[in-house]
C-alpha cells in the first residue's frame, strides 16, 4: 500500500521526523530565503502536497566537495531530503549502485520523468579532450548533453560548475568549461562557491520545489537571495574597514583584535556570498571570522586572481607578484626620465628658438650669444 | 633688455565653460588618483585604536565617491560642449578623421617629439596630436565612469549607479573590474605628468601663453599663423 509517488514530508513522517523539526525546518529555509512570514507556509505546504523531486546529480572534473558541504547542511532535513530522497535517483558518491545498475538508474528517471527532472553537476567539463573524464565509457559532455536535454533546469553546484574553478585556471590543461558554457536552452543556476554554503544549496533547492521555477538570478547567474551582497559589505569586521584599522600581519596586535583582513589579501570586497551572514557548519563561523582573509572563491576566475595574500591581484605577463602598482612605477620613472631627456634634448635642439630668432625687421639684444 | 616685437593677435581659445571643466577636471582627478591609491594601499596610520572612534577611511571613500559623480557630470558636460562650443572645443577636434590631422599628427611627432625638424606647427587651440591624446583620455574616463559606477552600484539603489550595473558580470565579476579601475588610475598619473611637462615645453617654445590660456582664455598667436589657419578651415575638410 505504499504511496508510488510520496510528497516530502510523507517520506520525513516515515523516517521518524517529528512535525515540529518539520516546521522548524520550513521556518529556517523561508529565513534564508529572504521570504516574508506567509512564505512559511508556501514551503510547508509545497512539501506536504508536492511529489519529490527527481534529481540526477552528476560528478564531473571536481573534489566532491559540494557534496561534503551539503551533508553539513544546519538542519539535518535538509541533507537527509536530498541525498536520501531526492539524490536516491543517482548520485555517484553516495548511490549503492554500481556499474549497469547505476546506469540504468538516471536513464530511467530520464524516461520516467522527461521535462519534470533537475539535473544537478558538481563540477567543470573538459572540452580540451572529453577522454579526461568519462563516466561509463562516455564522455562528461556526452553525459550532460543527454541528461539536460529533457530536464526542467540546471543546477551547477559550486565554483566548477559554475566558473570552471581550479581546473580552468591558467593555463587551463583540460579545457575546462563550466556547465553554463556548454549547454543551452535550459535555465542553469550558479549556486557559487567553493564550496557553496551548504544552507545556499539547500535554499535553492527547496526554492525550486515550493515556487516550481528558478530563483531571480544576478548577471553571473547567481541566486540573488543568496549573492546579492558582497562578503565585505555583510562583514562583522566592517566598522574596522571604515575606521582604517587593518591587519598587517597574521601576528601582530591588529590581527588579535579582530581589525579588517583588507591588507592582508582578503577578497571580500570583490565577492558575492551569503558568508557574513549565514556563516558556515550551523552559524558558527566564518572564513573572516576565523582570522583569515576571503579568497573569493565564489567569484569567477579566483584562482587567477591572486595571490591570495596580496591586496591587488597579479598582472598576467609580469609574473605573480607584480602588482599594477609596482608596474605603474615602473611606468611613472620611465616616464620622468622620458620627460627630463625631452628637456634636456630641447634645450640643445631648439636652442634657436629658445633664445630667439631675430625676425626681420626686429632688433635682438642678444645676438652676440647666438 | 631683451625684446622682440613680433606681430601677434589675441586669440579667445578656451571659453569660460571649457576652463571651468578643465580646473574642475583637474582637481576632480588629482582627488580620485590620491583617494583610490589610499583606497588600494591603505597606510597604517590606526593601531591600537577600536573602530569606535575612528572614520578616516569611510571619508576617503567617501570624499572618493563624491569626486567621481563630479568628474562624471563634468564629463559629460564637456561632451555636450564638444558640440555647442567654439571651433577649438568641437568634437572634430578630437577624432582624427580627416588627412589634415593624421599629417599634423606626424609634424607634431617630428618637431615637438623627436625633434628633427625646425617647423612650426600652426594650430591655434590643440594640434592633432594633443587632441587625438585627449580623445584617448576620453575614452579612459569611460572606462573608468564604468568600472567605478559598476563597483559602486552593488552598495546603492541610487538610479544613475544601477545603470552601470551590468559591466560587472560583462567582465566577469568585481576581481576584473577593480582590477581594470585600478591600473587605468596609472594612466592617469602618467597622463598628468606628460600634461603638464607639455605644458611647460610649449610655453618655452612657441610662447603663445599656452598656460595663462586656460586661466584667461586668450593665446597669442602670430598673425601669419592666424592667417594659413582662416584659408586651411576653408581647405581641410575637402581633403
Amino acid at each position: 500500500m505504499e504511496n508510488q509517488n510520496p510528497s516530502f514530508y510523507e517520506e520525513l513522517k516515515g523516517r521518524g521526523v517529528s512535525r515540529r523539526d518539520f516546521l522548524k525546518f520550513c521556518t529556517t529555509m523561508a529565513a534564508f530565503l529572504g521570504l516574508e512570514a506567509s512564505g512559511v507556509g508556501q514551503i510547508v505546504k509545497a512539501f506536504e502536497t508536492k511529489p519529490r523531486l527527481p534529481v540526477i546529480w552528476f560528478h564531473f572534473q571536481e573534489c566532491t566537495c559540494c557534496s561534503e558541504s551539503f551533508i553539513r547542511a544546519s538542519h539535518p532535513i535538509v541533507a537527509d531530503i536530498v541525498l536520501n530522497k531526492i539524490s536516491l535517483d543517482y548520485q555517484e558518491t553516495l548511490m549503492a549502485a554500481s556499474g549497469t545498475a547505476a546506469e540504468d538508474a538516471y536513464k530511467a528517471v530520464m524516461a520516467k520523468y522527461p521535462g519534470e527532472y533537475i539535473v544537478m553537476v558538481e563540477g567543470s567539463i573538459p572540452t580540451e579532450n572529453e577522454a579526461y573524464c568519462c563516466i561509463g565509457g562516455r564522455s562528461a559532455l556526452q553525459i550532460l548533453e543527454e541528461a539536460v536535454k529533457n530536464c526542467k533546469a540546471v543546477v551547477a553546484w559550486g565554483n566548477c560548475a559554475s566558473a570552471g574553478c581550479v581546473q580552468a585556471a591558467s593555463p587551463n590543461p583540460t579545457g575546462a568549461k563550466p556547465v553554463h558554457k556548454v549547454i543551452s536552452g535550459k535555465p542553469v543556476i550558479n549556486v557559487q562557491g567553493c564550496p557553496p554554503i551548504a544552507d545556499v544549496m539547500a535554499g535553492v533547492v527547496v526554492h525550486l520545489l515550493t515556487f516550481d521555477r528558478i530563483p531571480q538570478l544576478d548577471g553571473l547567474g547567481r541566486p540573488q537571495a543568496f549573492y546579492s551582497r558582497r562578503v565585505h559589505d555583510t562583514c562583522y569586521r566592517r566598522a574596522n574597514f571604515d575606521a582604517g584599522l587593518f591587519v598587517e600581519s597574521f601576528d601582530d596586535e591588529g590581527a588579535k583584535r579582530g581589525y579588517c583582513l583588507y591588507k592582508m589579501g582578503c577578497k571580500g570586497p570583490v565577492t558575492y556570498n551569503s558568508c557574513g551572514i549565514i556563516k558556515w557548519n550551523d552559524g558558527v563561523s566564518y572564513p573572516i571570522q576565523s582570522g583569515h582573509p576571503c579568497i573569493g572563491c565564489s567569484e569567477e576566475g579566483f584562482w587567477d586572481n591572486g595571490p591570495f595574500y596580496q591586496h591587488l591581484p597579479g598582472v598576467a605577463g609580469f609574473g605573480i607578484e607584480t602588482t599594477a602598482d609596482k608596474i605603474g612605477v615602473g611606468l611613472g620613472i620611465a616616464t620622468a626620465v622620458g620627460i627630463a631627456g625631452h628637456a634636456i634634448v630641447t634645450n640643445i635642439r631648439k636652442r634657436k628658438e629658445i633664445i630667439n630668432e631675430p625676425e626681420e625687421g626686429s632688433k635682438v639684444e642678444t645676438t652676440k650669444e647666438l | 633688455m631683451r625684446n622682440r616685437s613680433v606681430p601677434l593677435r589675441e586669440v579667445h581659445v578656451w571659453e569660460m565653460p571649457v576652463r571651468v571643466y578643465h580646473w574642475v577636471n583637474a582637481l576632480c582627478v588629482t582627488t580620485l588618483c590620491i583617494t583610490g591609491y589610499i583606497i588600494g594601499d591603505p597606510p597604517a596610520l590606526m593601531k591600537g585604536s577600536e573602530a569606535y572612534f575612528n572614520y578616516w577611511f569611510g571619508t576617503v571613500r567617501f570624499i572618493h565617491f563624491v569626486s567621481a559623480f563630479l568628474f562624471f557630470f563634468n564629463f559629460i558636460f564637456r561632451t555636450y560642449w564638444g558640440f555647442t562650443g567654439n571651433e577649438f572645443s568641437r568634437w572634430y577636434n578630437f577624432i582624427p578623421l580627416k588627412r589634415c590631422q593624421w599629417k599634423e599628427m606626424l609634424d607634431v611627432i617630428k618637431v615637438d617629439v623627436l625633434q628633427v625638424t625646425n617647423k612650426k606647427i600652426d594650430s591655434i587651440g590643440h594640434n592633432s596630436l594633443a587632441s587625438f591624446i585627449y580623445f584617448i583620455t576620453f575614452l579612459i574616463f569611460l572606462l573608468q565612469c564604468l568600472t567605478g559606477f559598476g563597483m559602486y552600484a552593488a552598495m546603492s539603489n541610487a538610479f544613475l549607479p544601477k545603470l552601470f550595473a551590468w559591466i560587472v558580470p560583462f567582465l566577469g565579476g568585481d576581481m576584473n573590474v577593480r582590477q581594470i579601475h585600478h591600473i587605468l588610475m596609472w594612466g592617469f598619473i602618467l597622463f598628468a605628468f606628460v600634461h603638464i611637462y607639455l605644458v611647460f615645453y610649449h610655453d618655452y617654445i612657441e610662447r603663445r601663453g599656452v598656460t595663462s590660456s586656460m586661466i584667461g582664455g586668450w593665446k597669442f598667436i602670430e598673425e601669419d599663423v592666424i592667417e594659413r589657419h582662416d584659408q586651411k578651415t576653408d581647405e581641410c575638410p575637402k581633403d
